[in-house]
């Protein structure tokens, strides 16, 4: 139950962030999530659906969740490629010595609430 | 009526856990505890090496265990015959601790006198990597029935651990294990890891992981300000 620990970390940020902007309900909360962040979307939506239901402030709010494709740039040769398709591995030059350009993101991108 | 509100935040999930892992931290290094994260597969022999540790360890430093488990409490029992002073963390179905959990457990547990905190996080070798802590120190154990090729299969785990320790070294014969292809896999993904391999059975490789634990006590405390644990912040 990954995702269920990541809801929870969601709302205690969600709960601040109502604090500080005075909000009493947030309607609708925008999730920036990567393709390769380890967090799936279906089970997230089913746990934030469950636990939301527990909380005041978040009590009817809707997840939308923004997949983020996955990007890997290679430090030899400087050309980027799918993460998913090809791995570690530069797909253009073959050099083990890539980064993750994006992909990873589990962000808060913004809420709706009043 | 209120207007609706839209409100940028643009901050990672996991920032929020991770200040409060570093506020944490901070907190142990005055108070001179060092707490190490242990993380690894079910049935790695982590209860086992802890108590062969609290063995060799005990006469010599304070040390408190919390075992986390989903429920049970067997392992907690199993260590503190061993000297440790140990508590048994239930996460409650979750997979994995968090700083938060990390924080109750360590006043529970009362760090108060103790020089090293082993935390036995739920076995599994996905989120507990991706989650702080607080700890000081993190290692995994690997053990050889598993395999030289999990670096591969669960890459973030080998890339966040300090020391990986491959456990279960005495049964190496029987099983198609390479311990070069390890450190190869290990290396690709963390440059900068120890790799020690070990047997809690045999006594194997346990005098330097034993030193290693020694030298990282001695480290932590180097760097301590004398002021009280919980700092007066907390209730």
């Amino acid at each position: 139950m990954h995702e269920l620990g990541i809801v929870f970390h969601m709302i205690e940020t969600l709960e601040e962030v109502a604090a500080s902007n005075e909000l009493s309900a947030i309607s609708k909360v925008t999730l920036n999530l990567g393709e390769v962040s380890g967090v799936l979307p279906d089970y997230l939506v089913d746990c934030w659906n469950w636990a939301v239901k527990r909380t005041e402030v978040l009590h009817d709010a809707v997840l939308d969740v923004m997949q983020i494709d996955a990007v890997t740039v290679c430090n030899d040769c400087g050309k980027t490629y799918p993460t998913v398709t090809y791995g570690k591995t530069c797909p253009h030059c073959g050099s083990p010595h890539t980064v993750l350009l994006r992909g990873n993101e589990i962000e808060i991108d913004s809420v709706e609430g009043m | 009526m209120d207007k609706i509100k839209v409100i940028e935040v643009k901050e990672d999930v996991r920032a929020h856990n991770d200040r409060a892992a570093d506020a944490l931290r901070e907190r142990l290094r005055e108070q001179g505890t060092l707490l190490i994260n242990l993380m690894s597969s079910p049935g790695s022999g982590k209860t086992t090496l802890l108590s062969a540790t609290l063995d060799r360890l005990a006469s010599e430093l304070s040390i408190g265990v919390m075992e986390a488990d989903v429920d049970s409490d067997v392992d907690a029992h199993t260590v503190a015959e061993h000297g440790a002073r140990a508590i048994q963390l239930h996460t409650g179905g979750m997979c994995h601790l968090d700083a938060a959990m990390t924080e109750q457990g360590l006043r529970n547990l009362g760090v108060d006198g103790l020089d090293l905190v082993f935390l036995e996080n739920v076995g599994n070798l996905i989120c507990p990597a991706e989650f702080d802590t607080g700890a000081g120190a993190k290692v995994m154990i690997l053990s050889v029935p598993e395999g030289h090729d999990k670096p591969l299969k669960y890459p973030l785990m080998f890339e966040v651990s300090d020391l990986v320790l491959v456990s279960k070294m005495d049964v190496a014969p029987y099983f198609d294990f390479d311990l070069g292809e390890l450190e190869k896999n290990v290396r690709m993904r963390n440059p900068s890891a120890q790799i020690m391999p070990l047997s809690a059975k045999t006594g194997e490789g346990m005098d330097t992981w034993c030193a290693w634990l020694r030298s990282a006590v001695a480290n932590w405390k180097g760097v301590k300000r004398p002021r009280s644990f919980w700092g007066g912040q907390r209730d």
